[in-house]
């Protein structure tokens, strides 16, 4: 069978951990508080990594990953838990001055990752003209058309990766990988932008089980485009990730809650983000537990 | 029938769509989605409604709520298409506006170190120099409408001029809606201008809300009072719960 001689790409969060460098930047797939690789998040801010870039449509990964001091640098257009507008850990970052920032416009920033993925220095747009995006990232800059309307774009440049993590509903041990939510975000750009591309994904099936109930479109990540596969059930909890699950809004506001507060913050930390990915699923079940409790004794 | 507040800056938020014709409306926040879907059932029936997120609503459902005909799928990489393509009318809030039309969501204070860090520029930079764009204020405050914001995010005429003819192009800062009244940009050199103030406003207390210039030209009209029509629309159909009272309290 040609399949089985087709490679197996099937990793732990470890090993994904293993392959990430100092240094490094790091493009996170998803969208503000959605369908985010929240387990190798969390398994990174685990990890002894420091001194980081990363790139992120940004939501609680950024805050994450700020909070446990491992971002020197943040490229983000934007950072939001959706229902909840603030990102407090963000924030917390960008108010006490301790990560260095671009902060570019959504659709520059796609265009960046289309650079990348292309191969080439730069994409013009229109987008950063005339707003302090150029002001405040002095290391961008124009370019004339060389055509007759002589026009002065924004010279976008390639936003390489060296590594990108995505989470997706379902993949196959070889890389082809799926969505199955309303929108597949940016997650095959980060993919085609970046030297190692890590799918984390809620399940791992047969290739045949991908399209058995889900058109062909779903489809979005194929295997040249992904280094790694890691089956992390649950993994991109708290974000949204339907339809598998929705966004856990009762753990996001606590969540919220506890990092406006350092001290409050130390303790969510120790019960939720001191342990294995295990400890931190089983912590929020027990959370959920406590909630139906006192929900029933009132 | 006496109308609210609320159900004036709806209708006032409803007028910022006439016009536009088969455009998809990307309004941010209660008051701007209320508007659209209003001006979809009177005004402007070609007009594209989404779910925020990655659906083009066939039907016109109440806020907060669903539809059961889907006419499209709109998620953010074709946002961006459409934001490029120019046939989009954006209603934005702004933390900050000036008298130039600039406007900032992304920080308060100095950047490298903001006092208070907000959302970021979002897609405000590319949304002012590719389609037409609008914004939303629920509380006029001399903190809003300031000299000069602190983070150009959506850029006003002047910078844009500045930044050459690639910014002017499709340039099209179109107007500001507060729950004082509505302004534009037609002062001179495209500043700020008060356009009318909803009943029960003066225009000094307009001004007085404000700490940046605001043109006055002549006798400044009252921002049109709902139909009956569109009260019945905001108060039976698309806002039955009258979530709009939170954003714009009854004064």
């Amino acid at each position: 069978m040609t399949e089985s001689r087709m490679k197996n790409k099937v990793m732990s969060v470890d090993d994904v951990v293993g392959r990430l460098k100092d240094g490094m930047t790091i493009g996170v797939g998803g969208w503000g508080s959605r369908r985010k690789p929240m387990a190798l998040v969390r398994a990174i801010c685990r990890s002894d990594l420091e001194d980081l870039t990363v790139v992120s449509y940004g939501g609680p990964d950024v805050g994450l990953l700020c909070a446990s001091g491992k971002v020197k640098k943040l490229v983000y257009a934007f950072v939001s838990l959706d229902s909840i507008p603030l990102e407090p850990l963000f924030r917390a970052a960008r108010e006490t001055a301790s990560v260095e920032v671009e902060e570019w416009d959504e659709g520059m920033f796609q265009t960046g990752l289309r650079a990348a993925a292309q191969r080439l220095p730069f994409l013009p747009m229109r987008a950063g003209l005339g707003s302090d995006v150029m002001t405040y990232n002095p290391h961008l800059r124009t370019v004339t058309s060389p055509y007759d309307d002589g026009e002065d774009l924004v010279a976008v440049p390639a936003l390489k990766l060296d590594a990108a993590l995505v989470h997706m509903n379902r993949a196959d041990a070889h890389g082809n990988a799926q969505y199955l939510g309303p929108d597949p975000y940016f997650d095959d750009l980060f993919c085609l932008a970046a030297d190692q591309r890590f799918v984390s994904t809620e399940r791992i099936v047969d290739t045949a089980g991908l399209t058995v109930d889900a058109p062909v479109q779903t489809l979005l990540l194929n295997r040249l485009m992904v280094d790694g596969v890691v089956e992390t059930p649950n993994g991109a909890h708290f974000t949204t990730c339907v339809p598998d699950y929705g966004r856990d809004e009762r753990f996001q506001k606590a969540y919220a809650t506890a990092a406006a507060d350092p001290a409050t913050w130390a303790e969510f930390e120790k019960r939720f983000l001191a342990g294995t990915e295990q400890d931190y699923q089983d912590a929020v079940a027990t959370f959920h537990d406590e909630q139906t409790q006192q929900k029933g004794e009132r | 029938m006496d109308a609210t507040r609320a159900e004036v800056c709806a209708a006032a938020c409803a007028d910022l769509f006439e016009g536009d014709g088969e455009v998809m409306a990307s309004p941010m926040g209660l008051l701007p989605t209320l508007g659209a879907r209003l001006a979809k059932l009177t005004h402007s029936p070609d007009l594209l409604i989404t779910d925020g997120e990655s659906l083009i609503l066939g039907g016109v459902p109440p806020l907060g709520e669903g539809t059961d005909v889907v006419e499209g799928w709109i998620p953010f990489r074709k946002v961006f298409d459409v934001v490029a393509y120019g046939r989009r009318h954006v209603v934005m809030g702004a933390t900050q506006v000036d008298r130039h039309g600039n406007q900032n969501i992304s920080c308060i204070g100095d950047f490298a170190k903001p006092r208070r860090q907000l959302l970021g520029v979002r897609g405000a930079p590319g949304n002012t120099v590719n389609n037409k764009t609008s914004y939303w204020v629920p509380k006029h405050s001399p903190r809003v409408f300031v000299e000069q914001v602190d983070m150009v995010s959506g850029v006003g005429r002047q910078r844009a001029e500045r930044a050459g003819p690639a910014a002017t192009r499709f340039h099209n800062v179109h107007r500001v809606v507060s729950n004082l009244g509505v302004l534009d940009f037609g002062g001179p050199d495209h500043t700020l201008r008060l356009v009318s103030v909803h009943p029960g406003v003066t225009v000094e207390e307009v001004l007085a809300a404000g700490a940046c210039e605001v043109v006055v030209e002549g006798v400044v009209p009252e921002t049109r009072m709902p139909t009956m029509e569109e009260l019945v629309l905001v108060r039976e159909v698309l806002d039955p719960k009258s979530l709009r009272d939170r954003e714009v309290p009854a004064s």
